[in-house]
């Protein structure tokens, strides 16, 4: 693979991270669990959408062919989107949604801290931006988690439960695809390997904290890189693109 | 023909449209005005990767720009290096506290930056007797705090 193909994959990749999950915790807006968490997580969805912007914006100028950030984000199908499983699960219940976040921020800003010395200029400037949104991300999942896992009985047992469902989704996060290990031979983006070790450490203090047991590593779900998805995806791109689909061009 | 200088207070009328008495000067979304001969190039800079109000500022910066009879300009938006707290002007500072935001912390201070939360004092009764209610409040620029002293609620700038 030559470094421009795995530069816009890789981009397609960062970008449709933050968009899936970005429209995912925008299914909370008018629903949340009380008025604050509903303006939190519309807030922190702006942040991913921000970010899904940039990246799909510098995706296409990689590409060449004239595809615009907005070409991507409607005009793929589930098979095109290169996001990793975890974000596209559906939002499950607020411990489900505050779990599933945690274990993406944690690595998210890891990946985010090390891309703000990435030597592409553009994978930079988008991380120095980002990198500190995603830390404002990573310390609201992690102090609900705290609460959830350090509250009731009940609560503790909804963010366990959800801790293990999502376990197995984790792996995906740290195994490069051909963009990914391509980029990282040439010192362009950092090694999975070391985000992971970062990750792992945030996991344990925070599910320390939170009184909740680090999930065994057992089988671990992929295909995701590779667009390959969970019954999840469809659907939520179905909602998501049919303005574009039924009128195509349309502007508002 | 007009210098930098000039162009920069000409864009003093460019308000952020959330928070309608500070300028982008102020805020440092305004980052740089270039002109060579007639042509002039300013460079803005988003607050966070999905500010909604960017696009706005933008078009307001471009029809300030021709009702004063500049026609050969373009607007850059650029993100590194990136947007900081740190940029709001002293005059910006007070004008968020007048209108009621307490000013972010300086990301020199340690416990902003550690994610602990810094004394932040009531902009309506000046008490520090204030607790933190969420991160994120009416917009993603800013906490939502409430003053255990007045027991008004009022919006922190946060530290970025």
């Amino acid at each position: 693979m030559k470094n421009e193909e795995a530069l816009f994959r890789y981009a397609v990749r960062m970008g449709d991270n933050s968009l899936v999950l970005g429209h995912r915790l925008s299914e909370w807006c008018g629903h949340g669990p009380q008025l604050e968490e509903d303006i939190a997580q519309t807030n922190i969805a702006l942040d991913l959408i921000g970010q899904a912007r940039n990246y799909l914006t510098y995706a296409g100028e990689v590409e060449g062919k004239g595809r615009s950030e907005d070409d991507l984000a409607y005009l793929r199908t589930d098979r095109e989107y290169l996001n990793v499983h975890l974000v596209e699960l559906h939002k499950g219940d607020y411990a489900y949604t505050i779990a599933r976040s945690f274990l993406f921020d944690a690595f998210h800003l890891a990946l985010q801290q090390a891309l703000t010395t990435s030597t592409d200029e553009r994978l930079k400037g988008i991380a120095e931006k980002a990198v500190k949104e995603v830390a404002y991300h990573l310390r609201h999942s992690s102090e609900w988690l705290i609460r959830f896992g350090d509250g009731t009985d009940e609560s503790h047992e909804r963010a366990q439960n959800a801790l293990d469902d999502l376990w197995r989704y984790t792996g995906e996060l740290f195994v490069p695809d051909e963009a990914e290990e391509v980029l990282a031979k040439a010192g362009v983006v950092p090694h999975l390997k070391d985000i992971q070790a970062e990750w792992s450490a945030t996991v344990d203090r925070v599910l320390k904290e939170a009184t909740l047991k680090r999930p065994a590593d057992g089988w671990m779900a992929s295909g995701g890189k590779k667009g390959v998805h969970t019954e999840h995806l469809g659907p939520m791109l179905a909602e998501m693109q049919t303005l574009q689909r039924t009128y195509p061009g349309v502007e508002w | 023909m007009r210098t930098a200088e000039e162009i920069q207070v000409l864009l003093e009328q460019v308000k952020d449209p959330e928070i309608p008495v500070i300028s982008i000067r102020e805020l440092g979304v305004l980052r740089e005005v270039k002109v060579e001969g007639d042509a002039v190039e300013v460079v803005i800079t988003p607050t966070y990767s999905g500010c909604p109000a960017m696009d706005a500022m933008q078009e307001d910066v471009e029809q300030v720009l021709r009702k004063a009879g500049i026609a050969n300009f373009t607007v850059k938006q650029v993100l590194s290096p990136a947007w900081s707290t740190d940029w709001i002007s002293e005059s910006g500072r007070q004008k968020l506290l007048d209108y009621g935001i307490a000013p972010p912390p300086h990301t020199s201070d340690i416990r902003a930056l550690k994610g602990g939360v810094p004394e932040t004092a009531c902009p309506q009764c000046g008490s520090t007797d204030t607790e933190l209610v969420s991160h994120f409040g009416s917009t993603a620029c800013k906490a939502l705090y409430k003053c255990n002293a007045c027991k008004e609620p009022f919006d922190l700038f946060k530290c970025l």
